[in-house]
């Protein structure tokens, strides 16, 4: 897959109560959680953000509660890849559970600046940043992860497929 | 018995192994991403019914192999109010409609990751996903066994599937004799004081050396459980004559032995001399905060919890009978014992443990998590102190916000019981 968008940039240690705040957690609805994605970090997050977007972080993006709000509140803000140097394992895996392509490439992130278009090709394993020209190779996902990714999430990947049907 | 010899050109940890052997690849490398075959999928009365609407959502009407799935009602039951019972029902019902022999009914039950080993139905090899964060347990049977969301775990109860990225290892090399009175708690506490509540995160954590040898079984479940706390993957110990001794008689399956190869890249190795370590005493609010138990000497309490996953073990039983024998426990303190399993609560019977605990003046409870998480039969109010033989001690964890837990082993436990305040079981035998 290949995502292509203006990055927004953040620091480190991103939690998910910034991500999405506590206090609007009483719904679980994507578009009302969009609303109020990074608010608390990046008050005009959701006024520039343009659906394809992405995010670039340094370390340990995603640290904190276990909620799958994050994840889905970043996704239905439109961003559809986040670059970070890591991530917390928890949001690691609830980003992909959720359908949200996740990369850690920290030569990455110490090059790429707010503003700057990027594409991420996951299936080739490369971060181009066209604004400056510079490439960075990364691990490619495994086809599974594509799968679910591309599915919209690990509960959506397994709808339908024959073996939970019970047809061997 | 099956030995695995695994053809690969690169020497792996046993972690890698299993995961590689789990995933039908001839080696991995930390950071990869990988889908494996599990062995086992488990729950509880409060993650089972969400991961059972997982499974819903996901549009399947059966398990991927029922004899594969663990449910356990032991967080809230007895059932506690109207609400547990709700949720105890759900699993109850899935359970039944799924044909899934291993759900254990109250009178049945035990602690989930003390009731698994117990019954072998994990095993040396095994790779276990729960919806528990202490799954990590099983590491001291050889098994890679960690702990997922709702979502994960319900999914694959109808994939037996679940993708894991390979983590890196941290070695234990753990030498010396432990002193007379210091045990596994104490080993994992002095860890985890020594490398911080983080200091594993997303690594597994795998023990071994001299030390490590000599433990039993039980010990070595303790040390296991807790490698969460130091925000690990999952604890790891590989199979030798005491795990061997352990399955002999009561796996259920064949198992498989995995063990680190010679040259095996490590994120770090750490050497421990344990011969000097001190019972432990890890302090509010993190279980990291750990002290020599003569630096908690003299702090009052009010009430001991001795079980849980951590130490309900009959060995926990024996060692806090031992301590409180012909002893009674302090007036202005409740000492709650709860064995872990509805075995380990007949065993206390059967070697007369029981009727020591009752002499002292302690309530003895059928099996459940119950006051470990705040849940019930042993909530502390505000101000209140405890001494628990239990793995966390963040705020709140046992009651009011403003309530304080001590971690420590079931003879310290049992030795506060018996002074009122915080001591070493030699204070109680000198009284
Ligand atoms: S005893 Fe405590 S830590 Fe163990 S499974 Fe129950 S609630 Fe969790």
């Amino acid at each position: 897959m290949r995502y292509r968008g203006t990055v927004h940039r953040y620091g480190r240690d991103v939690n998910t109560d910034v991500i999405i705040p506590a206090r609007f957690m009483n719904t679980s609805d994507p578009a009302s959680l969009a609303e109020h994605c990074m608010e608390d970090l990046d008050p005009g997050f959701r006024s520039k953000v343009m659906p394809g977007d992405l995010i670039v972080a340094e370390e340990n993006f995603g640290c904190g509660s276990s909620r799958e709000h994050a994840p889905i509140a970043i996704k239905a803000a439109g961003i559809d890849c986040v670059v970070a140097k890591s991530f917390a394992r928890i949001f690691f895996r609830n980003a992909i559970d959720m359908g949200l392509a996740i990369m850690e490439c920290p030569e990455a992130v110490d090059a790429i600046s707010a503003g700057d278009v990027v594409c991420v090709d996951t299936d080739a394993g490369l971060i181009l940043d066209e604004t400056t020209g510079q490439r960075f190779p990364v691990q490619p996902f495994p086809a599974f992860i594509t799968e679910i990714i591309e599915a919209g999430g690990l509960v959506e990947r397994t709808t339908g497929q024959a073996s939970v049907r019970g047809e061997d | 018995m099956i030995h695995m010899p695994i053809r690969t050109s690169r020497p792996m940890t046993m972690a890698e192994k299993i995961l590689a052997a789990h995933a039908g690849l001839p080696e991995v490398v930390p950071g990869q991403l990988i889908e494996c075959d599990v062995d086992l999928v488990l729950a509880n009365d409060v993650t089972g019914p969400l991961a059972i609407r997982a499974f819903d959502r996901v549009g399947a009407d059966r398990v991927f192999d029922p004899d594969r799935i663990v449910l356990v009602p032991d967080h809230y039951t007895p059932n506690k109010d109207i609400k547990s019972a709700e949720q105890a029902k759900v699993m109850r019902g899935f359970a039944h409609a799924q044909g899934i022999p291993h759900y254990y009914e109250v009178g049945r039950m035990g602690i989930e990751h003390a009731l698994l080993p117990e019954q072998g139905i994990v095993v040396s090899g095994d790779l276990v996903i729960g919806a528990d964060s202490h799954t990590c347990t099983y590491g001291a049977l050889g098994a890679f066994a960690t702990g997922m969301g709702s979502t994960d775990v319900g999914v694959a109860f109808a994939t037996g599937k679940a993708w894991f990225k390979v983590p890196e290892s941290i070695r234990f090399d753990i030498e010396g004799t432990l002193a007379p009175g210091v045990g596994g708690k104490d080993l994992i506490l002095h860890l985890i004081g020594m490398i911080g509540v983080d200091g594993a995160l997303y690594q597994a954590m795998e023990f071994r050396g001299s030390t490590i040898g000599s433990l039993s079984m039980e010990s070595r479940l303790t040390i296991c459980n807790m490698a969460i706390e130091a925000g690990a993957k999952t604890g790891l110990i590989a199979c030798d004559e005491v795990t061997r001794g352990y399955l002999q008689g009561r796996a259920e399956r064949p198992w498989r032995e995995y063990r680190s190869d010679e040259g095996a890249s490590y994120a770090r190795i750490i050497e421990v001399d344990a011969s000097g370590i001190e019972p432990q005493v890890a302090f509010p609010h993190l279980p990291s905060n750990t002290h020599p138990v003569s630096e908690a000497h003299g702090i009052d309490i009010d009430q001991v919890v001795i079980g849980s996953c951590t130490n309900g073990r009959i060995e926990d039983m024996r060692a806090a009978a031992e301590v409180l024998r012909g002893h009674e426990v302090a007036s202005g303190v409740r000492c709650i014992v709860i064995p872990a399993t509805q075995q380990v609560f007949s065993d206390c019977i059967e070697e007369g443990l029981m009727q020591v605990f009752l002499d002292a003046g302690c309530a003895v409870s059928t099996p459940t998590c119950g006051p470990c998480l705040g849940g019930h039969m042993g909530c502390l109010a505000a101000g209140e102190r405890a001494v628990a033989t239990t793995n966390r001690n963040f705020v709140g964890r046992m009651g009011d916000p403003a309530s304080e837990v001590y971690l420590a082993s079931p003879q310290v436990a049992a030795a506060s019981a018996v002074c009122g305040h915080i001591a070493a079981p030699s204070d109680v035998k000198e009284a």
